[in-house]
């Protein structure tokens, strides 16, 4: 099996890296930059909770090769608050209670902070389209589009 | 500074693991690091559902580069289990399920593990299989344990060798052959229900260090790390000082991560290289299959009433199938027994309720604890009976529900609750009687609603512990065994310490992850009891802490401690106005006068909780004084629209309501009721499917589909009732499980009201109600 030597930007730190041919962006994240915030829920792309943004499109990390990330940006969810400060959106998703168990948490902000960028003002619906690859059991789901509701309301991501 | 919160109980105050969860932060197990040291592990399983294991050759897996060690049931003469020890720690001489782990290969990568496993030959011969429960009860059915009257069982269950019956519980009351002819309405029919699965986001994992010196730590996402303990250390013969199990934030539960299900398997494989912690995970796949699933449930049911509407009489046999080992689910069946009549007041009841060994995966603990497959059949009853006497369903339920002092089925007296108020706050808020317009002309839409108990199905006397104690700057540290799965647990237990304590809720942490090692002792975060057993524990201990500060200040000032009080962390005295901060004696203690000498010292409360009056049930009739701590009881009603072009339901409303005693926090048990409704919804539409030979055809998320956030309902309406209980804190009970128990039977009776069809079989599929159309 090969080893690559990649190149790739993570929250905004550049980071080279050298990654067997066969490794999923998800693994490189967890294993190779300690980067567990984002969660590994299937390996096949049916639950969301390895959503990351990769060039600022939610992916599911499992289902790419880390050598795809070759000199990309990547966005995970440790990279969403800045110096302590939370975004928008986490700051609406503690507010609502939209948050359980936390483990669909991470690819579920990241799905909304990627509507949230293309869509600033979105609807219930678009809110809902974009959420529907990111299966929560805990928490039924209203709680979660009405934080992104709010963080919209309060100005975006 | 943000700001503080004084008093708060019955307050929304957030939850003390957001901040946590939502910049990535929370540790679950999986995110634990063990440095190059760690090896993985992966398991053989059965490709058949009933077969004797003839030969196991694991030569070849031993000769890949990478393989540590190959274990079989061969290296462990032990089984496993809570309440009947029935389940081998591999399969040792047969195979009971597609899935039954027969070996397990320790590598130094997950990769060359899963390669080594293919490599384990195993030879089988294979047996005639049953997949039925009712017919695996018959007499001449295979059977699955020929050994069961040597198995150990927990002194309420009661097996019958020779049998695939592993629990047969009887509930005798009144006579009802002679209330029949007194009915004017009598509705009987069958009911079924498919296994289905918890489907937690995070699978199940566990990480085992089995050291050189015979300590054995076990890191695990688990609801119930003191049972794993116990029950592992009991089956792996380690002393439990030894065994010590670590468990950080658990991504989901639902019961699934109730007691042991994978986590042996883990410490059997570090037994065999020592010193090195081995790691086994559960693929998406084995986590449908080979972990544990909701029994599936045959019910015969008939229920009789008056003209009047008052209920006379009912006779049910539930056949719940229990899979392969129930050493768990034989009392989900037995709670199913005693509560078998639902929240309803029955003068005679005849009930038996049979947990039955399948060729199935193994069924165990699900939220509701056989409560949503009973209320399945009872709730769809109520309506008809309702119906055939021409009384509102809502009006009948009201009529016949349980109420406070009621002797209910078992011979207990029905503790305070209110489910009246219940029925009719779903009802205001549901538009209960106005029939409103559907959607598009291809549409029908109705109203259901279906109401519920539950009580926590537990032995008599499970326990919790909880110790308080102060810091140096007055913040207090919680310690408790329970486990936050996403219900809220910490967060209301630190409002708990705060309002005894006098201090502010943000002065409060609670110490994580649970270890036993550190952690008091707590049974399991199962039934639904941790804000009142816990909440009790904790009230207990801070209670302690707060008479050893009292008694210390009022020495020191020489007062009686009836006239102090603790505001915002401030000792104060209602009868001389002094004033002593806690940071300034929690730790070091308070001077004598002038400095001769000292008094006090670091502030630590204990604090316990175990019911003690519960008591057995008669083996014939299911009778006693008390069969369970309490039950909680709630309302849910329904508004949908059927596509009859399609057969799709889209629920439009749920509306909720719950006798939770007294919401601790109010937005956390919405949350709650929220949630449930939708993982209620979504049950409804759930099967595990199976092929004859017993085989999984949809083990994944995209041919078992769980709700997504665009089939969640328009509107989710919640109402909390306030009844408290007697021995609760605060008059506390619990609510987590019982807010999906009534939503199926509640969709079914909306749907009969929008298109006049009845469905006595789960799941609810479109195709199942388009062609009922047609």
């Amino acid at each position: 099996m090969g080893i690559h030597s990649i190149t790739v930007t993570v929250n905004g730190a550049k980071e080279r890296l050298d990654v067997p041919s066969n490794m999923t962006l998800l693994q490189m994240l967890r294993d190779k930059l300690g980067l567990t915030g984002t969660k590994n829920g299937c390996s096949a792309g049916e639950c969301g909770a390895c959503t990351v943004l990769v060039d600022g499109e939610p992916v599911n990390s499992c289902l790419m090769l880390a050598v795809e990330a070759d000199g990309r940006q990547v966005t995970t969810v440790e990279g969403l608050a800045h110096d302590g400060q939370l975004s928008a959106l986490q700051e609406a998703i503690i507010e609502h209670n939209a948050v359980q168990c936390g483990f669909c948490t991470p690819g579920m902000l990241i799905s909304a902070h990627a509507l949230l960028e293309r869509a600033p003002r979105p609807t219930e619906q678009q809110i809902r389209e974009a959420l529907v690859g990111n299966l929560c059991r805990c928490t039924g789901y209203l709680r979660i589009i009405e934080a992104v509701q709010t963080a919209a309301k309060k100005g975006g991501a | 500074m943000a700001e503080l919160t004084s008093n708060p109980v019955g307050k929304n105050t957030p939850r003390v693991d957001a901040y946590e969860k939502v910049t990535g932060t929370a540790i679950f197990t999986d995110d634990l690091p063990f440095g190059p040291g760690l090896y993985y592990g992966r398991l053989v399983r059965s490709p058949h559902a009933h077969a004797l294991i003839k030969s196991i050759d694991i030569s070849k897996a031993l000769e890949v580069p990478g393989v540590k060690a190959v274990v079989t049931g061969q290296d462990f003469d032990t089984r496993i289990g809570l309440y009947l020890v029935d389940r081998p720690v591999f399969a040792k001489d047969r195979v009971r399920y597609v899935g039954d782990p027969v070996a397990g290969v320790v590598a130094t990568s997950e990769d060359i593990a899963e390669e080594a496993a293919k490599l384990v030959e195993v030879e089988y011969e294979e047996l005639p299989a049953v997949f039925d429960p009712v017919e695996a009860a018959q007499p001449d059915a295979p059977l699955l344990h020929p050994d069961l009257g040597e198995y150990k069982v927990a002194n309420f269950i009661f097996p019958e060798p020779g049998t695939n019956i592993s629990e047969h519980f009887r509930l005798r009351k009144g006579d009802v052959e002679a209330a029949w002819p007194r009915c004017a309405a009598i509705v009987e029919d069958t009911f079924r229900l498919p296994h289905i699965q918890h489907v937690p986001l995070e699978p199940h994992v566990a990480v085992a260090l089995w050291e050189p010196s015979n300590q054995v730590t076990l890191w695990t996402s688990s609801q119930s790390p003191f049972a794993q303990r116990d029950l592992i250390a009991q089956s792996m013969g380690i002393p439990h000082g030894n065994l010590r199990v670590i468990s950080p934030y658990v991504g989901g539960g639902f019961g699934g991560k109730a007691g042991v299900s994978m986590e042996v398997y883990a410490v059997a494989m570090a037994r065999a290289v020592k010193g090195h912690p081995v790691k086994l995970r559960m693929t998406r796949e084995e986590e449908f299959i080979g972990t544990t699933v909701r029994q599936a449930l045959v019910a015969h049911t008939k229920i009789g009433c008056d003209a009047e509407g008052n209920l006379l009489a009912m006779e049910t046999e539930y056949y719940f199938s229990g899979g392969a080992y129930n050493d768990y689910g034989v009392n989900i069946v037995r709670a199913a027994g005693y509560s078998c009549t639902g929240p309803y007041y029955i003068p005679n009841v005849k009930g038996d309720s049979y947990c039955v060994y399948t060729n199935m995966p193994i069924g165990s603990a699900m939220r509701g604890f056989g409560m949503p497959e009973i209320h399945w059949g009872i709730e769809q009853i109520m309506d008809q009976l309702a119906e055939k006497i021409g009384m509102d369903p809502a009006e009948f339920r009201r009529r016949n529900c349980v109420k406070t002092g009621d002797i209910i089925l078992t011979g207990m007296k029905m503790p305070a609750i209110d489910l009246v108020a219940c029925i009719d706050k779903v009802t205001k808020a549901i538009n209960w009687g106005k029939k409103e317009p559907p959607s598009a002309p291809h549409k029908k839409r109705g109203k259901g609603i279906a109401i519920m108990w539950k009580a926590p199905a537990m032995p008599p006397n499970p326990g919790s512990s909880a110790i308080v104690r102060f810091n140096e700057d007055a913040t207090v540290n919680v310690e408790i065994g329970a486990q936050e799965l996403g219900q809220g647990a910490f967060t209301v237990v630190a409002q708990m310490a705060a309002e005894v304590l006098g201090v502010p809720y943000e002065w409060v942490r609670v110490s994580a992850p649970v270890d036993t090692k550190y952690s008091p002792y707590e049974w399991q975060t199962v039934a639904s009891r941790i804000t009142w057993s816990t909440g009790n524990a904790v009230k207990a201990a801070a209670e302690d802490a707060r008479q050893q500060i009292l008694a210390l200040v009022a020495k020191h000032w020489n007062e009686d401690p009836a006239n102090l009080d603790i505001k915002d962390g401030i000792v104060i005295s209602y009868k001389s106005e002094r004033e002593q901060p806690l940071k300034d004696m929690v730790i070091y203690g308070l001077p004598n006068e002038n400095f001769e000498g000292w008094k006090g010292g670091p502030i630590v409360g204990h604090g316990k909780f175990m019911p003690t009056y519960v008591t057995n049930l008669d083996f014939e009739t299911g009778q006693g004084p008390r069969a369970v701590v309490h039950y909680t009881v709630g309302a849910q009603a329904v508004d949908l629209e059927v596509d009859t072009e399609t057969g799709q339901v889209e629920i439009l409303k749920i509306a909720s309501a719950y006798d939770v005693g007294k919401a601790i926090n109010p937005d956390l048990v919405l949350a709650q009721i929220e949630g449930g409704a939708v993982h209620g919804m979504s049950s409804a539409f759930e099967a595990l499917k199976f092929d004859e030979r017993g085989r999984p055809l949809n083990p994944n998320l995209v041919d078992y589909r769980i709700a997504t956030a665009a089939d969640a309902p328009r509107e989710i309406h919640g109402d909390i009732v306030e009844t408290p209980l007697e021995d609760g804190p605060w008059g506390a009970r619990g609510v987590g499980e019982h807010v999906m128990v009534q939503t199926a039977p509640a969709i079914a009776n909306a749907i009969y009201n929008a298109i006049g069809v009845r469905f006595n079989d789960l799941p609810l599929s479109a195709e199942k109600i388009f062609m009922a159309l047609q």
